[in-house]
């Protein structure tokens, strides 16, 4: 026999709502819809709480918590949207413009990118932080897709989707701080890993333009991810 | 190359790499041994290279990227071998107040290499630390297994001078 | 082993040792041991064979005395003398003066400050008990808390003793150790773990080596009581590889403690088991933090994940896990042994107990001390430290490393507790202390501990990984002279920033070191970006430094 779910009431910008007590608050507000901008977090993939983009107010907690991994709880009073909260929210996005070369124009995902798009919605209208311009390479080494490192924004969706979806692990992450990079196997070329199945999971979850199919132009790579609550959908209808 | 994960056996017939497989199995060749193998790399042929890496990852079935990942993160792992002779120089909070910039700058000057340089000739690295611990002795400095203490610049060259001639 | 078998080793041991007439002690830890104090063992023992004496003296290595700044360290007991600076050829003048008591050129007082303002409860045995024999600890009282524990208390009383001494995390934030050991007592599973963290990363901070160094027994006992209480089986002490000699010393103690059966299966014949490994870090400092450091001994990359949930209910393996600090640890044996009412008679209301700080910078005496809670920084820094070398003047005391702050003159009579020094801007820490004068810039010290937490940032979130980065730029260009008056707001905005959206503590308290300096001296960052000037002379200012219209 199941055990049954306890039902828990709060309010999320003071609106009421009703959640199972294994949910976050980034459920519940989106079942409600109410928005809560993310970028490292993805309905599939296991959340990680990177990007701090859904940071929330919640009542008598001094700290911000991640709606992403936060649990619900009875009676809570969460604030999703706050003069406080949109300035913190529109400094991470700057800091993440300024960190390497996003150059929109330029992008084969110009028009399809999650980056660009929360931007937009969040009002970001310039960067008043210093651009960093790190110098980094474009590996086109595999023979179908390209890896752009001047726009990777570190969220490390195509590492978990390649380990927890796919099964290879081709990804992981490199050295620490700003020096961080994506790369494959043991830090070679993309197509000369032994790892990679070539499935192309990790490009379509790609935020950005960083990873992108050979042969897309500026603003052609539109990614499809419908294959991700499809497949965890069935995956646990097999347990 | 030889496929990673055919790579469990030894890449050659170095005894060091007895020791290596020795860590492995102590910890019954689980995934979390992973630090303690590389440490173990580290201690018998002085830095980690790419078959070794290629090796760990075999030995204890974690992914290749892991392997390079968790290298790559630890500063206490070094993917490129040292010179003959290595000047540590520390710049916990108290050696940096008492004068460690200018022990950098003045070995730097001497010998043309940066913090995590090795010189041409192979012959010295120099490398920083974040805390020796021997922050009543600063600033502190360490010549290949020597702890100095309350060096100077001047010192600190004068002592490494001695150090490399002696194998000249 | 039973509390009657522990004593007749406590006193065999004692007997041996009080046959000698003096016990030549000699500082062989790391401090000492870096100005060769293993050639001046050598040389006493040499010296004391050769004058026939052997059976008289009884020459041995023991741990960290405190005042490195001296060493190598030499002490003769029971008389209580102490030599500085001794090098191996002093042997012969030491040993001749044993027994009249002359005095030698080395000779070093004991009645001052340094020492009397002292209260040692975590380092009561440095420096007095060999560290790599375990029949020394026991004879200084060693293991009598467990095994009185295992015989005669439930782990729910070992819970109470601690509960009721007020003892709090000494690895910086202070959180009570009797809460922490409730949660993971609670816990429903069955396999739970005891981790100590050994990963002293704050550069500037000793404290624990020396207590590695000096007095393992007391970390392996204190965390036995802790794995008796909480219901743990297995354990681990996460060391930095930095500290070799620790390791060893925790090695041979395992292997002691293991071979008496005070560790490992059935200790002390009765139904509880504890097992411990010691991991070796590999130089993160993001180690430090609880989740980073179980990601470690996973064998994963150290970065942190929310919290919660906590440790002490997901922890090592998903399995409820109990993490303190060494000293923290360290502490638990002589609470369990003399009572928690004992301990909480120290130091303040809400800070109870001693400290150990690693006292270093420009201050005259440099080493390990301990001191009650609730001395001011006053008495710390003028009397048992002696006071600012060579006639300068202070400026500041930073405490808590690069998650803290620095305190100016104007607050040197606070208290040591945890509430006071967070209410100035700084925090307790886990005991770097660092003296600085009128030769240290502020700018320059808040933009070198920037660079440390831009290097030691693992690069998980984004504010902390981007952050700490950008403020590292603004800081260095302060000290290049070539900042503009808005370029100081954008480094305050940023401090802001990072402090409240990083994902765990090293992000959210990088920004003190700048917040706290530019508090008390904010006239340094404008004088850097106004009048290009460097009052301390540290910064090298560009001539041709451009400043924006």
């Amino acid at each position: 026999m199941k055990t049954p779910v306890r039902v828990k009431t709060l309010t999320i910008d003071g609106q009421e709502v009703g959640a199972r007590e294994d949910q976050t608050i980034l459920e519940v507000a989106r079942e409600n819809g109410i928005e809560i901008p993310t970028l490292c977090w993805l309905a599939g993939l296991s959340p990680v709480g990177a990007c701090r983009l859904c940071l929330v107010e919640v009542r008598g907690v001094a700290r911000l918590l991640p709606a992403c991994v936060t649990r619900v709880e009875e009676g809570m009073e969460v604030t999703a949207h706050s003069e406080r909260l949109a300035a913190y929210r529109r400094s991470i996005l700057e800091l993440l413009f300024a960190e390497r070369n996003h150059v929109c124009s330029v992008c084969v995902s110009n028009g399809h990118c999650d980056l660009q798009a929360i931007a937009m919605k969040l009002d970001m209208t310039h960067v008043h932080f210093p651009y960093q311009y790190p110098r980094l390479p474009v590996d086109a080494s595999h023979e179908r897709f390209v890896i752009d490192h001047n726009r990777c924004i570190l969220c490390t969706r195509c590492v978990r989707v390649c380990d927890e979806i796919e099964g290879a692990h081709t990804w992981d992450v490199i050295a620490r701080g700003v020096e961080c990079r994506v790369i494959t196997d043991l830090n070679q070329p993309w197509g000369s890993s032994e790892s990679c199945t070539g499935c192309g999971k990790c490009v379509q979850v790609c935020p950005t333009g960083a990873l992108s199919e050979k042969g897309r132009s500026v603003a052609e790579m539109s990614k499809r991810r419908q294959f991700l609550p499809y497949l965890t959908l069935m995956r646990e209808g097999r347990r | 190359m030889q496929p990673f994960f055919e790579q469990q056996r030894s890449p050659s017939e170095d005894k060091r790499w007895k020791i290596v497989e020795a860590t492995a199995r102590r910890h019954g060749r689980e995934p979390h041994a992973l630090i303690e193998t590389l440490h173990t790399v580290q201690e018998s042929f002085g830095y980690l290279d790419e078959t070794a890496l290629g090796y760990v990852a075999g030995l204890l079935r974690v992914p290749l990227s892991r392997v390079y990942g968790v290298a790559t993160f630890y500063h206490f792992f070094t993917l490129k071998p040292k010179g003959k002779h290595t000047c540590v120089v520390c710049t916990g909070t108290a050696c940096y107040i008492k004068g460690a910039p200018a022990l950098l700058a003045a070995v730097g000057k001497r010998y043309g290499i940066q913090p995590g340089e090795t010189t041409g000739d192979n012959r010295l690295s120099l490398v920083t630390a974040r805390c020796l611990g021997s922050c009543g002795l600063a600033p502190a400095a360490v010549l290949d297994s020597a702890v100095l203490g309350k060096v100077t610049p001047a010192t600190l060259v004068e002592q490494i001078e001695r150090g490399v001639k002696h194998d000249a | 082993m039973t509390l009657e078998e522990l004593r007749k080793i406590a006193a065999a041991e004692q007997q041996t040792q009080q046959k000698y007439g003096h016990r030549v002690h000699v500082c062989i830890a790391a401090g000492c041991l870096s100005s060769h104090s293993d050639l001046v063992k050598e040389a006493l023992r040499k010296e004391v064979l050769e004058s026939g004496m052997q059976s008289d003296v009884l020459v041995k290595g023991v741990g960290c005395m405190g005042l490195c700044s001296a060493g190598p360290l030499v002490a003769v007991e029971p008389e209580g003398t102490l030599f500085a600076g001794v090098k191996a050829e002093d042997a012969a003048e030491i040993v001749a003066g044993l027994d009249s008591g002359a005095p030698a050129a080395t000779s070093c007082p004991t009645d001052v400050p340094f020492f009397e303002r002292q209260q040692k409860i975590v380092l009561e045995n440095s420096g007095k008990i060999d560290p790599e024999r375990i029949e020394d600890y026991i004879a200084a009282d060693g293991y009598a808390a467990l095994v009185h524990a295992l015989a005669e208390m439930s782990p729910a009383e070992v819970i109470q003793q601690v509960l009721r001494s007020g003892l709090r995390g000494r690895g910086g934030a202070g959180y009570p150790t009797g809460l922490k050991w409730t949660t993971v007592a609670k816990a429903g599973e069955e396999r739970k773990f005891v981790i100590c963290n050994a990963d002293e990363g704050d550069p500037g901070a000793f404290m624990d080596r020396a207590v590695l160094e000096s007095d393992p027994h007391r970390v392996l006992e204190g965390m036995a009581l802790a794995a008796y209480a909480v219901g743990a089986q297995q354990g681990y002490i996460y060391v930095r590889a930095e500290y070799p000699l620790a390791v060893k010393h925790l090695k041979t103690a395992i292997r002691q403690a293991e071979h008496m059966g005070l560790l490992g299966n059935s200790i002390c014949s009765t139904r509880f088991s504890f097992h411990v490994d010691i991991r070796l870090g590999a130089g993160a400092f993001v180690c430090g933090e609880e989740t980073a450091l179980l990601a470690s001994i996973e064998g994963r990359r150290g970065s942190p994940r929310p919290r919660p949930p906590y440790p002490a209910e997901d922890g090592l393996w998903g399995c409820p896990t109990l993490i303190n600090n060494v000293e923290t640890f360290a502490n638990v044996p002589p609470i369990v042994r003399k009572g928690g009412e004992w301990f909480a008679g120290i130091g303040t209301e809400k800070s109870k107990g001693t400290k150990v700080f690693a006292l270093a910078g420009r201050v005259a005496n440099t080493g390990l001390i301990e001191v009650p809670m609730g001395i001011t920084l006053r008495e710390i820094i003028f009397q048992i430290g002696g006071g600012i070398p060579e006639g300068k003047r202070f400026k500041a005391v930073q405490t808590g490393g690069p998650s803290g702050g620095c305190i100016p003159e104007q607050y040197l009579d606070s208290p040591v507790d945890y509430e006071s020094l967070a209410k100035i801007g700084s925090i307790m820490g886990s005991g770097g202390m660092i003296v600085m004068d009128e030769t240290s810039c502020m700018v320059d010290v808040a933009r070198y501990f920037m660079e440390f937490c831009k290097s030691e940032s693992c690069g998980k979130c984004v504010p902390c990984r981007t952050g700490t980065a950008q403020l590292h730029d603004l800081l260095a260009k302060i000290t290049e002279g070539t900042a503009t008056p808005a370029e100081l707001a954008l480094v305050e905005e940023l401090c802001d920033l990072v402090k409240h959206t990083s994902l765990c503590g090293l992000g959210q308290t990088a920004p003190n070191p700048v917040l706290s300096t530019l508090r008390y001296f904010r006239e340094e960052y404008e004088a850097h970006i106004a009048k290009k000037e460097c009052r301390a002379g540290v910064c090298q200012m560009h001539a041709s430094g451009e400043v924006m219209p």
